[in-house]
């Protein structure tokens, strides 16, 4: 009789006075928790197959389910967690690297939470942003570093190529592959109703949305997935994936289970092929190869598309991204390791990397003191949760910020993360055609337009309490923050002052 | 312990007044003082102080340096750096007479200079960027010395106290000018530092505000990164440095900074588009480029300039601000009152609207006169 080391992680509780056996649990499950048992004409679980997605709960017409931790408990140690030594007995079952998917869920500071925003009272007016003007329109690229005169003595009103955004939110980067073609579909729609961009991530672009080329970010990274002239011509902007904040200093696994017929044609792999992504780029050794491909890529678009790289947020990134800066790129994006992730290492994902909050507030310093924080945007990344993180973040410099995980909770995310398994009920991180039908992509997009539109509400909301009734004049505006509960250091790194100074 | 202006920032309201006679006719200083006066509850004491266009004839190719000092000690060094940096015409105690009021004066002094030549030359940098780079440096690095005042044919005198008290103070009805601007404040803690009342001077640019911008920080991490340092924290430093950087070394018009720190709304450029997309395309350019010098939150300006003055107020108009004339004078104050009262009989009296700029240049016959 095999030993089982350790308990299911969750208990499925089911009120068989509420429940009809009207099995739509059963048929959802693709994790196959829930079984009929028709000799007892009763509903039976499989609770150690159970992600906690909450699918079943969400379906289910009664509610007769809810899904709870599993109360069963090892003997307390502070050191030990319980979590620690079920990763252990399951690393000795298997042998194998311990996979997790989405952000990092460990007990990090979140420095968001740890700052305050300023109102206005008395000296100055806060503003009402239903009776007045109130503008959230940015423009991510390179400025110049001051006014170019024509021979008639008029402006030089030239530009550097640059994306036009109604509000400083975009979608980040989450390749096809990883999630569903719905999932897809859902993103370009709603960045081309609001006026904003989502992003290919790594797995090239499917011909059905080339479409929506003028608000698609299409991305190059290490694997150069799907990479070809068509590509990079139909998207407004092109981004070099030098790494991630869910798994600084790797590449990407996507297994040959998720790689059919489509997904291998826009990736341009065979079918059933694991898609690897090498760690680093095989023509990126140093930052002057960075230089060599930013401007490959623009020789290949000539000239008419801004360049975003994207990095992890990792210890020195202060001093990369002004290597950045200076290597032509247009704008940088900069991934917290709070960051989601269709499937990375766990001890990669809970252990390595740096909070965006400090990230962001150290890059944004260090190009100010170099002059140059004119020559690139910035784009903050990897764990903004809400518009008041959005807010504190263009206050400590961002241009504007990505978001993934609150566009696939929009969808229907629970964050179960179990993304890896492929079995994704909601339809989102799954290739298997059964499942990726329950998203509707005509949904999906609305309640990702209703999001975002509600966040921007609530930018406006705050700007103008305030009295700031344009983004731009947020845009590093530290001194409308403050921090609670942060040491000395912490806030000379934020660059704020401590609430009640 | 209360902190010092430039230890922590303290926001302040305000009053504002300025005249400019455009054929360049002489105008005592008291009528400034009386203007301001109008406005006592304004201000609460905590700072007041006049900016004077073409009031040193005798001295017009020479930088007029004001400066305050804490103690002796101070005015010996920033001597000796003057020394060694200018040639010094003429120097002298800013004649000033007792009030009541005002207490704790420093030492106020006055140099007419030239920079050395052979200075300008090794710095590789032209001679207004030198003046201002060594006022900058005198400011930050002598301890209890201040230059307060450092253009040509121009000079600034402020005080803590009453603007009316100021204006007494420095005797201003022993000067004449073409243009005048004033400023008392209304500020919510007590710094008692003169160094932090207004107007603020760099070179012949003087600034007089009134209002607090949200945008402050903002604006001031941008500028900062074009050599300027934000010392005192006001509001009206920074936006002295702006139109410096906007105007001296960008060479922009006033008209089209007045479009980038008070920018029109998104709806307005779209308008304008209709109407002209060149004049549209301009306005974009600068919203997209120098969308960090934006301004918001309210402010009332007016900025003075060797052969003119500008008016202007924040996009949402959020403070009062009213411009009248009378021949060849415009007037233009935080209240109307202030103007009636040097001049009751003005005319075309408006209030400009909020982002549209106000400037009155000498005309010809004022520039032959006065510069």
């Amino acid at each position: 009789m095999p030993v089982n080391f350790f308990p299911a992680e969750f208990e499925v509780v089911r009120n068989s006075d509420r429940c009809i056996k009207c099995r739509a649990c059963e048929r959802q499950c693709s994790n196959e928790v829930h079984i009929y048992d028709a000799d007892f004409d009763k509903m039976l679980s499989r609770d150690n197959q159970c992600v906690d997605c909450q699918r079943c709960v969400s379906i289910c017409p009664v509610s007769a389910l809810k899904i709870v931790p599993n109360e069963n408990a090892f003997r307390k140690s502070a050191n030990y967690s319980q979590q620690l030594m079920i990763e252990n007995y399951r690393q000795a079952g298997s042998g194998g690297v311990l996979l997790s998917s989405m952000g990092n869920p460990q007990d990090y500071p979140v420095y968001w939470d740890k700052i305050l925003i300023n109102a206005s009272q008395v000296t100055n007016p806060p503003i009402d942003p239903l009776r007045e003007p109130m503008e959230t329109k940015v423009f991510l690229g390179k400025k110049p570093a001051g006014i170019k005169k024509n021979p008639d003595g008029s402006i030089d009103t030239h530009t550097e190529p640059y994306l036009e955004l109604n509000m400083p939110i975009l979608f980040s980067a989450m390749s096809y592959g990883s999630i569903s073609k719905n999932a897809h579909e859902s993103l370009a729609r709603a960045a081309t109703e609001l006026g904003t961009y989502y992003n290919t991530g790594e797995g090239g672009l499917h011909k059905d949305f080339y479409q929506y080329g003028k608000n698609t970010i299409v991305q190059v990274a290490s694997g150069r997935f799907g990479v070809f002239k068509d590509y990079l011509d139909t998207g407004a902007a092109i981004e070099i994936k030098m790494g991630q904040g869910a798994k600084p200093g790797i590449g990407g696994h996507l297994p040959g289970a998720k790689i059919r017929e489509d997904v291998s044609k826009t990736r341009m792999i065979p079918m059933g092929t694991d898609a690897i992504s090498p760690a680093p780029h095989h023509d990126i050794y140093s930052i002057e190869d960075l230089r060599q491909l930013i401007f490959s890529l623009k020789e290949a678009t000539e000239y008419k598309k801004p360049v975003i790289v994207k990095v992890a947020a990792v210890h020195n990134v202060a001093a990369i991204a002004s290597g950045i800066a200076r290597s032509g790129a247009d704008i940088i994006a900069i991934d917290g390791f709070r960051g989601g992730t269709g499937a990375a290492p766990t001890r990669i994902r809970d252990n390595v990397g740096i909070p965006i909050e400090l990230a962001l507030a150290a890059v944004d310093q260090r190009l100010r003191d170099e002059g140059i924080r004119n020559e690139v945007s910035i784009i903050a990344a990897g764990s903004v949760r809400s518009s008041a993180d959005a807010v504190k973040a263009i206050a400590l410099g961002a241009d504007a910020v990505y978001i993934g995980t609150p566009a696939l909770l929009a969808l229907g995310c629970h964050l179960c993360r179990s993304c890896h398994s492929g079995k994704c009920n909601w339809g989102i991180a799954t290739q298997r055609p059964d499942l990726v039908k329950r998203l509707n992509p005509d949904v999906g997009y609305q309640r990702l337009v209703n999001l975002v539109n509600a966040w921007n509400h609530e930018i406006k909301e705050i700007m103008g309490g305030m009295g700031i009734n344009s983004i731009e004049a947020l845009r590093g505006n530290r001194l409308m923050l403050r921090g609670i509960g942060l040491s000395q250091k912490e806030l000379d790194i934020l660059g704020i002052l401590h609430a009640g100074e | 312990m209360l902190l010092k202006e430039g230890e922590i920032r303290i926001p302040a309201g305000c009053a504002i007044s300025g005249f400019i006679s455009r054929d360049g006719n002489k105008m005592n200083g008291g009528d400034i003082v009386k203007s301001i006066s109008y406005m006592h509850d304004r201000s609460n004491g905590l700072g007041g102080g006049f900016a004077g266009y073409g009031i040193y004839p005798e001295y017009k190719d020479y930088y007029a340096f004001h400066v305050f000092y804490d103690s002796n000690e101070a005015r010996e060094k920033t001597e000796r750096f003057l020394d060694r940096h200018f040639d010094v015409i003429n120097l002298s105690r800013i004649p000033t007479k007792k009030v009541p009021s005002i207490t704790n004066e420093p030492l106020i002094w006055r140099y007419f200079v030239n920079p050395l030549p052979t200075k300008i030359a090794a710095s590789q940098l032209d001679e207004k960027e030198f003046v201002a780079k060594c006022v900058i440096r005198i400011n930050n690095d002598i301890e209890g010395a201040y230059v307060f005042s450092s253009g040509k044919n121009m000079g600034v005198f402020k005080a803590v106290g009453f603007p009316e008290d100021v204006g007494e103070f420095y005797r201003l009805e022993e000067y004449e000018g073409y243009a005048w601007t004033a400023h008392g404040r209304y500020p919510t803690n007590t710094p008692g530092w003169w160094g932090g009342a207004h107007p603020f001077a760099l070179l012949d640019y003087t600034i007089v505000h009134n209002g607090e911008i949200s945008s402050y920080d903002a604006n001031r991490r941008f500028i900062e990164m074009f050599g300027y340092k934000c010392t005192l924290l006001t509001d009206t430093e920074v936006i002295t440095y702006i139109f410096d950087w906007l105007n001296r070394k960008q060479e922009l018009s006033l008209e089209d900074i007045a479009s980038i720190i008070a920018a029109p709304f998104w709806s307005e450029i779209d308008e304008i588009e209709k109407k002209g997309p060149q004049k549209a395309a301009k306005l974009r350019y600068f919203r997209n480029t120098m969308s960090s010098l934006l301004i918001t939150g309210p402010f009332s300006i007016i900025l003075g300039y060797t052969g003119g003055i500008m008016a202007l107020n924040d996009r949402l108009k959020l403070r009062s601000m009213v411009v009248a004339e009378k021949k060849d004078i415009v007037y233009i104050a935080s209240e109307e009152c202030a103007i009636r009262a040097i001049c009751p009989d003005c005319e075309n009296v408006w209030s400009p609207k909020g982002g549209e700029p106000v400037i009155v240049t000498l005309s010809e016959e004022g520039k032959r006169k006065c510069l």
